[in-house]
């Protein structure tokens, strides 16, 4: 229709000269191109508006209404994920290119509700609540880009997320149809419960091809380091209790036990431990005359005594955390969330971000054959390191667990520095809590260097206009073998530098008011600093032989301290 | 006018015609992409959704029961790689340590000089055992250093030799060293026999092929590299900014066909001849002729204009490409020479990269991103050159400098392995002063240690322990010991004071001490050994240990002082009467002075101020031959733990100005040139009086250098005195002005 109105108008444009009576033609004309304009105006706004509120409606309102796409038995199937995968063989970083920011760009694929041929959905949740998180907080990012052809990174909108509500085939497939698949090239999935029963693979079953994988619970058999990122598996009582930040120090228990589902054979050892130690240890397990129930997630109970969970976690100095059927514990986020020390006991598990936490100065990693152990090698830890401990750990979970916004942005920033190494954070960006950042000083120049006396120095002179003293002072300085360079800062605005002087340097914006207000200047600059970075000291350096009885032509200095 | 209306009309269809275009162009240009992306953002779904673990499901997974856990960590050791949980042997290490054996040398076996520089390094460290029987690791006697077969060095019949061991038990607790693997033209890792469950200490490692937390990277060294000591890096002083001539350099062979030729064969892409130099030759090889290329004649010309060592010192980044191997010597050589090392090596997983964190002293390229190497580096902030370049420093004198400490090093991360919860953290091996000098048996936490005060921000403890060496018996009341006691026990920083008794008589009776406001601890010294005052006595629980002599004169002040100083320097030694060391030219040896000069290296410990983590380290650190000389010359303790000290900081200690009367009698001595007369004019114990006592201390330096490999000792010229000390203001402002007084 807009077409034919657009050829209706250029017939009268085209013709050349008309008789002027047919004036009322081109009138008519005219409103014809007139009215055919507001056509297109309103064609273009207002039915596009309610077609696309049909789409906002879409968007907006439920998972359900998203594109449903059926998958054909015949579909192809990824090949397993490939063990030797390295960044420099399995990943495309042309893709990423040079950017000046040293971001990369992530694509996200539009929701798609995948079934089998006979309609049965491949995943029996579906989209996950905390899978939507991480996908809009990825969104919402300064990683995100709409743009596919620009992204670096593609997640798929498919929820990998626990294995257990997967349908393992079908969703491969799923993976395959990505119309950017491309052998999973570049492709980033998160998966937090990998394996299932009987055996539990420490990472997701799921035929990925050469895809990024985020997972929870990698063993050292299954980790490709350098490719893999390990995350921690995020425990929703994150989000759901506020465990106010306790100050460190010594608790109630000293070790304390709250997994439900520990292994038999570990249980009856962690008994044998609290028998031989008594009240510093707790040792929890479900309340079996609870009604099952979300509530029941809530409580532990020991011999009858009902405890608060995770809040009991805040009453113990060391919290344990052993391996599950799976090696990664939603746990392990409650216990840093109550600033308690985790006591990780899960042979050859790859602890979460290990690319980058240091976990040496937040856990203790016992070997689980050591159980038996435990309490005397957690005593022999020093109290100051205890304490250094909690506060390490309450911080790594605010950092890094109490969210998926905050587990997809780890994740997203350890991918990224390995494209852009040059510009990755440091240890100690990573590492120590913003306290430590403000108030620990870290020199520029940490090596100990004594610098030989050949370059010898600079004499930086400031001077106002005492020209004589000024002389005085250079003429004394310049005999001194030592000096390269001698720099002479002119601050005074009103005057010029005596001629016969070339002067290095001429200083603005300094005048004279900088010397009546040193004491100001001094809270100011402490005021900048938010801490007063000069520190009193009592001693003074002097030269070996200062003002010593000693013949004074013996020594290296003899004028010091004879003006 | 009928014209003029005429025109105004086709003019208003002329607009409306565009206008119809302008509208309808941003629409049929956004319908196409609609269906392909209709959310710019993800959207925010209201309806409920499911939690990805369902509550019931949480903590109620009834896993397996029947299967033991013990059962499910032994299931992956039948597999082809290997973990520490699966192929080591724990055990052995429990009962004795961790101590490491070498099989025995064979007549006829050659062996070559590298090796035998690593196997003599492992037997003079303090992990070495003669004994099998109480070893944890296994060296081999064999040399598996070259495995190029076309080598001169390669060892043939190794597989047979290697199961001919009777303690091999396949490779079990087995380190392997080596340095070259695979031959022309495909250069594979693969060693030419089967080394079993051993470990792998290898070169130019692939991250592919490494096992990790189960074999050890190690950087390719020449056959030249020393053996001990080594030399120091090349960055004497800091230039701010830190550029340098080149921005990056490279020299070396390019390999015109196979393996790994195509990155140095495009170097030439980058190269400008102005800032960035990148040098390739074709020349080497038998027969480079036949392969040669149209740009070698010229490329060779080129390479042979410029000096490599030239090239090195000058620039602010060093081109690390592979070569057949990964690894090359480049690395070494850029990292020693302060020249930022720029890796070019898909796959190639760095030296002690599970330690090392490569990020803070190399830039880490991409091969395939060659073109984009000149604009990283050039976008690299000078802060951050200055701070990659010392670190380079850092890690060469730490790890790198000595054969010594390249085996040291991946012996240490063996250790640390054993140790498991004991282990040094990423700090201590990342920072000055490095692994090897921080020993994390004693103690897990960081502020236990004089290093890392400012990373934590925490201080050191505001208290002290005097230990005073006791070797006379206790007779009159008029003793220098008494005094002192009183004197240091006045401090108000003195926690406690521990006497420690190393008189052949046996203990006095506690009456006989006088009394004082801190508690005195009478240790009996067991052996009564020189060496034991600096044993690490669990009684010492303060930071600070104030170590004197039994004889040494000191006021309340000075001591006051002195803490106050040690507190702003924690990792050093603060104290009273200094010495120097000199290089004597004419005998070719070091020489010791206690002359009166103007400098000094070395602060005696019969009246000083350490941090109380040295007491372990020259213990536990120096090697038993080190010891066992000082205990038999009941002299140079002091000499030993300032080498240790200075060998750690690589800084000189610090004196502070002394009382003067106790000055007087040293000022005799210098019209009195005679070295040992100053020592018997005074009073001193009965050891300073023997003549024996200079020589020897004279001969033990010599003995520490050859240990350390160098002389770490350093001058200083700079004494510490209070603030107004001498100055001419009423002494009544001054603080401590019992220092001044006569």
């Amino acid at each position: 229709m807009c077409a034919s109105v657009k050829y209706g108008s250029r017939g009268p444009a085209l013709i050349p000269r008309m008789k002027t009576k047919h004036r009322i033609y081109y009138i008519t004309l005219f409103s014809v191109v007139l009215l055919g304009l507001i056509a297109t105006g309103m064609f273009q706004f207002w039915p596009h508006s309610i077609e696309s509120s049909a789409e906002w409606s879409l968007d907006r309102r439920s998972v359900h209404d998203a594109p449903l796409v059926r998958i054909p038995m015949s579909s192809p199937i990824p090949e397993r994920g490939d063990l030797s995968c390295r960044m420099h063989t399995c990943f495309d970083v042309y893709r990423c290119g040079y950017n000046p920011k040293n971001k990369i760009k992530v694509y996200i694929y539009p929701l798609q509700r995948f079934v089998d041929e006979v309609g049965v959905p491949i995943s029996s949740t579906g989209l996950s609540r905390e899978y939507n998180d991480l996908l809009s907080a990825i969104s919402d990012s300064d990683f995100y880009t709409d743009d596919v052809s620009r992204a670096c990174l593609f997640i798929p909108s498919i929820d990998v997320l626990n294995q257990n509500s997967l349908r393992i085939r079908e969703t491969a497939q799923a993976l395959a149809m990505l119309p950017r698949w491309d052998k999973g090239m570049n492709h980033l999935l998160f998966n937090m419960l990998p394996g299932g029963p009987p055996d539990y693979n420490t990472a997701l079953d799921v035929p990925r091809d050469r895809a990024l994988l985020a997972g929870g619970g990698f063993s050292t058999w299954t980790y490709r380091q350098g490719y893999d990122v390990s995350i921690p598996v995020y425990s929703p009582l994150s989000a759901e209790v506020d465990l106010p930040e306790r100050q460190p120090g010594p608790r109630r228990y000293f070790i304390l036990s709250s997994q439900t589902a520990i292994h038999r054979e570990y249980r009856v050892e962690l008994e044998r431990l609290k028998e031989e130690n008594g009240e510093a240890l707790l040792l929890l397990d479900k309340c079996s005359n609870l009604s099952q129930g979300l509530a029941s997630v809530r409580k532990r109970c020991y011999k009858g005594q009902v405890y608060d969970y995770p809040q009991i976690l805040q009453e113990s100095s060391f919290c344990v955390v052993l391996r599950g059927a799976r090696l990664g514990q939603a746990t392990l986020s409650d216990v840093l969330q109550a600033g308690c020390v985790p006591v990780i006991m899960a042979d050859s598990y790859i602890l979460p971000f290990s690319e980058v936490l240091d976990w040496k100065r937040a856990s203790v990693v016992i070997p689980e054959e050591k159980l038996p152990e435990m309490y005397t090698i957690l005593k022999s830890i020093p109290h100051r390191q205890v304490e250094e401990m909690q506060r390490q750990a309450r911080w790594f979970w605010e950092a890094y667990f109490s969210s998926m916004k905050a587990i997809g942005m780890t994740t997203l920033q350890i991918i990224n520095d390995r494209i852009y190494p040059y510009a990755a954070r440091t240890y100690e960006e990573w590492n120590n809590p913003p306290v430590v950042k403000w108030t620990s000083v870290n020199s520029p120049l940490f090596l100990p260097l004594i610098p030989p006396r050949s370059p010898g120095f600079t004499a930086v002179v400031l001077t106002y206009d005492r020209i004589e003293s000024l002389f005085r002072v250079i003429t004394e300085i310049s005999k001194v073998p030592s000096l390269a360079k001698l720099l002479v800062v002119w601050n005074n605005q009103n005057k010029s530098p005596p001629e016969g002087y070339k002067c290095s340097m001429i200083s603005e914006g300094l005048t004279s008011f900088f010397f009546l207000s040193r004491s100001e200047c001094i809270n100011k600059f402490a005021s900048v600093f938010g801490t007063m970075p000069l520190k009193v000291v009592e001693h003074r350096a002097d030269p070996v032989l200062y003002k010593d009885d000693f013949p004074e032509k013996l020594k290296s200095f003899p004028n010091i301290g004879s003006l | 006018m009928q014209a003029k209306k005429r025109y105004l009309i086709l003019f208003s269809a002329g607009v409306c015609l565009i206008l119809l275009f302008y509208l309808q162009g941003p629409a049929s240009r956004r319908t196409p992409n609609r269906g392909d992306d209709p959310h710019p953002h993800w959207p925010h779904f209201s309806d409920p959704l499911r939690a990805f673990i369902p509550w019931d499901q949480t903590e109620t997974e009834d896993y397996n029961v029947r299967v033991s856990p013990r059962h499910k960590r032994d299931d992956n050791s039948g597999a082809y790689k290997c973990r520490m949980d699966s192929c080591f042997d724990f055990s052995l290490c429990r009962r004795n340590g961790f101590k490491v054996y070498v099989y025995p040398q064979q007549k006829g076996e050659k062996i070559s000089e590298s090796y035998q520089n690593i196997l003599s390094s492992i037997e003079s460290s303090r992990f070495y055992t003669s004994d099998p029987g109480q070893a944890c690791l296994f060296v081999l006697n064999l040399d598996t250093l070259d495995r190029d077969q076309l080598s001169p060095q390669y060892v043939h019949n190794l597989k047979t030799k290697i199961q001919n061991l009777n303690l091999w038990n396949n490779g079990r607790n087995h380190l392997i060293f080596n340095l070259y693997s695979g031959t022309w033209p495909d250069y594979t890792e693969d060693l030419g026999f089967d080394i079993g469950q051993a470990m792998l200490a290898k070169a130019s490692i692939s991250t592919e092929n490494f096992r990790p937390n189960f074999d050890i990277s190690i950087p390719l060294f020449s056959k030249d590299h020393p053996r001990t000591g080594g030399e120091r890096g090349y960055l004497k002083y800091n230039t701010i900014p830190p550029f340098r001539k080149y921005v990056l350099v490279f020299k070396g062979k390019r390999y015109l066909t196979g393996i790994g030729s195509d990155t140095r064969n495009a170097l030439y892409h980058i190269h400008n001849a102005e800032d960035v130099v990148l040098l390739t030759t074709c020349k080497h090889g038998k027969d480079w002729q036949k392969h040669k290329d149209a740009r070698c004649d010229k490329d060779n010309a080129e390479y042979d204009r410029y000096d490599y060592k030239e090239m090195l010192h000058n620039s602010t980044f060093c081109l690390v490409p592979r070569g057949r191997r990964l690894g090359s010597f480049r690395f070494l050589e850029a990292l020693q020479a302060a020249c930022v090392p720029v890796m070019l090596s898909n796959g190639w997983e760095l030296p002690f990269s599970e330690i090392i964190d490569w990020h803070t002293a190399a830039v880490i390229g991409d091969e395939r991103l060659l073109l984009q190497i000149p604009s990283t580096v050039r976008s690299i902030h000078q802060d951050r050159i200055l701070s990659l370049r010392q670190q380079t420093q850092f890690l060469w004198e730490a790890y790198f400098s000595s054969v010594e400490k390249i085996v040291l090093t991946t012996l240490e991360i063996i250790q640390d392995r054993v140790l498991q919860h004991n282990a040094r953290s990423t700090l201590m091996w990342n920072r000055l002063p490095g692994g090897l000098f921080t020993l994390p048996q004693f103690s897990s936490y960081l502020g236990d240690f004089p290093f890392f005060y400012p990373v934590l921000s925490v201080k050191p403890q505001q208290k002290f322990t005097a230990v005073i060496h006791a070797v006379t018996p206790l007779v009159s009341q008029s003793q220098p010991i008494f005094k002192l006691l009183v004197a240091v026990a006045k401090s108000q920083y003195c926690a406690q004071i521990i006497v420690l008794w190393n008189c052949d008589k046996p203990l006095p009776a506690k009456h006989r001490w006088p009394a004082t406001s801190v508690p005195v601890i009478v240790i009996e010294g067991e052996s009564k050994v020189m060496s034991s005052r600096f044993l690490p006595y669990d009684n010492i629980k303060t930071d600070a240990v104030l170590s004197l002599d039994e004889d040494t004169v000191l006021s309340t002040t000075e001591v006051d002082f002195a803490f106050t100083v040690w507190q702003s320097f924690p990792e050093r030694i603060v104290g009273y009467p200094a010495r120097s060391h000199f290089w004597d030219s004419n005998k070719e040896r070091w020489g010791y002075t206690s002359k009166w000069t103007n400098d000094y290296s070395m602060v005696l410990t019969g009246a000083a101020f350490y941090h109380r983590y040295y007491n372990y380290l020259y213990t536990q650190y120096l090697p038993g031959s080190l010891k066992s000389m000082v205990d038999q010359l009941s002299n140079c303790e002091d000499i030993l733990m300032n080498f240790l000290v200075s060998a750690v900081t690589k800084m000189p200690p610090i004196k502070i100005t002394q009382k003067k009367q106790y000055k007087e009698t040293m000022m005799g001595q210098v019209q009195n040139l005679t070295n040992f007369l100053f020592h018997s004019q005074t009073s001193r114990a009965s050891r300073w009086a023997d003549p024996d006592h200079f020589a020897q201390r004279q001969m033990c330096m010599n003995k520490f250098a050859s240990w350390f490999g160098t002389m770490p000792l350093v001058h200083s010229q700079m004494r510490l005195d209070p603030v107004l000390f001498k100055d001419q203001v009423s002494i009544l402002r001054k603080k401590y002005r019992d220092i001044e007084r006569l």
